[in-house]
């Protein structure tokens, strides 16, 4: 029975994790659905924020700002990693750094140095386990319920470092949330701002800007790549939990299985020790008469 | 029917207004705006005070921004709001403690708290009650 006895902690051992794993996949169930409800709360803001900007890029407008036009050298690029601070997210932040990796490398080999800002204790991890990238800035524990006030301190040092000539191109790094099952590492450029494609003819007027067009500018597009980031950070607590609550979920079924089939095994030992011990009784049995 | 214009009011928290109207009120840095149909594209920034939508003449609605950026296009004005409240549901009486409070910070010197975050403060809840004054007084 010593056999069927281990194989009974065993189930036992695996009946206690799934519980946990089960736990977990609720939590994030219900997490995510505020997650969601958040992400598509801020969402019009930062599209309405990216038609804006992509208007006034186009404006024929003498007046330009100097996050809208694109340097003519890249010697340095700024790069804002948004991940999450949390593991057991399922490949979320692997894929996520994948992309980071790659992207690092295609500028890597045009000779164009690398500075980075993570968002998130996994990317900040991954930042310095990373060689030949210098890490400027770094903001973790962040919550599930991130503040705009939370993005403010990382973004304006890439902004400064873009002000003084440090780096001369941003690209923001994150999640895209396409649905519950999907999510996307997205590589966005927010520094030089691109004008939008969906744009044809009918954007060929000029502001008035009031008080100027400078100081006009410098608010504007300040707001536009903190709202893109934060949009970015909402959107990845959203991706953080679907990923989760899908890991979970398949590790709770894994479980199962597995239970089943030690179950089964444990059937076994049991009947087969059954059977051996009345073998044994008739046999002993048998000798006697 | 006069000339209207589409208006749209986003806030970081979401979608607050959409829809046509013969005219827009703003508090613009430089001092308040009036935006009819057919204005000429014009960009500002926003200060802490509230915005009127105006459609047929006598209905209005209000709202309270803290700040954000007004886009006048030929077709459609975008209110990017940092926040924003409709005014009625603001609570006066709230906003007056609020204020008195703000009023004090300021008056006692010797406390921790940053001067200037105390002053903006004050301003915000003084635009609050502007606003929530004027609604009152167009009903």
């Amino acid at each position: 029975m010593a056999a069927a006895k281990e194989i009974r902690t065993k189930i036992r051992s695996i009946q206690n994790t799934q519980k946990i794993t089960k736990a977990m996949q609720m939590v994030a169930a219900s997490k995510m659905r505020r997650a969601q409800e958040r992400m598509q709360a801020t969402r019009p803001y930062a599209e309405k924020m990216v038609q804006v900007i992509g208007h006034v890029a186009g404006a024929t407008s003498d007046e330009t700002h100097s996050y809208l036009k694109p340097r003519a050298e890249v010697k340095r690029v700024g790069i804002i990693l948004v991940s999450t601070d949390r593991g057991l997210c399922g490949g979320l932040n692997v894929n996520l750094f994948k992309a980071a990796v790659k992207e690092i490398a295609q500028w890597k080999e045009q000779g164009v140095e690398v500075d980075v800002c993570v968002f998130g204790r996994k990317g900040a991890g991954f930042a310095n386990r990373l060689r030949d990238v210098n890490v400027i800035a770094e903001q973790s524990n962040l919550g599930d319920r991130p503040a705009l006030t939370d993005v403010i301190g990382s973004v304006q040092t890439m902004l400064a470092a873009y002000d003084d000539g440090k780096v001369d191109r941003v690209l923001l790094i994150g999640n895209q949330f396409v649905n519950t099952m999907t999510q996307k590492p997205t590589v966005q450029q927010l520094i030089p701002a691109v004008a939008g494609d969906d744009l044809s003819s009918d954007h060929s007027w000029d502001y008035l800007y009031e008080p100027s067009a400078g100081e006009v500018l410098d608010t504007l597009l300040n707001r536009y790549i903190e709202s893109q980031v934060y949009q970015g950070l909402v959107e990845n607590v959203a991706c953080e939990m679907a990923a989760r609550m899908i890991a979970m979920k398949s590790a709770t079924d894994n479980a199962g299985n597995l239970i089943s089939e030690l179950q089964l095994v444990y059937n076994k030992a049991r009947q087969a020790a059954i059977t051996q011990e009345i073998a044994e009784i008739v046999g002993g049995a048998a000798a006697l008469s | 029917m006069a000339n209207t214009i589409r208006v749209e009011v986003v806030s970081a928290e979401g979608h607050m207004f959409d829809g046509d109207a013969e005219m827009v009120v703003a508090a613009a840095t430089q001092g308040e705006v009036g935006v009819a149909a057919g204005h000429a594209p014009f960009i500002s920034p926003l200060r802490p005070g509230d915005i009127r939508i105006i459609n047929d003449g006598d209905d209005e609605q209000h709202f309270y921004v803290s700040g954000g950026v007004i886009e006048v296009q030929p077709k459609l004005i975008t209110i990017l709001a940092d926040t924003a409240v409709r005014a009625s549901d603001l609570d006066e009486a709230e906003i007056v403690k609020a204020k008195e409070r703000a009023e004090a910070l300021i008056k006692d010197r010797n406390t921790t708290v940053d001067l200037a975050t105390a002053q903006s403060e004050l301003v915000e809840l003084a635009a609050q009650l502007q606003a929530i004054r004027k609604l009152k007084k167009t009903r």
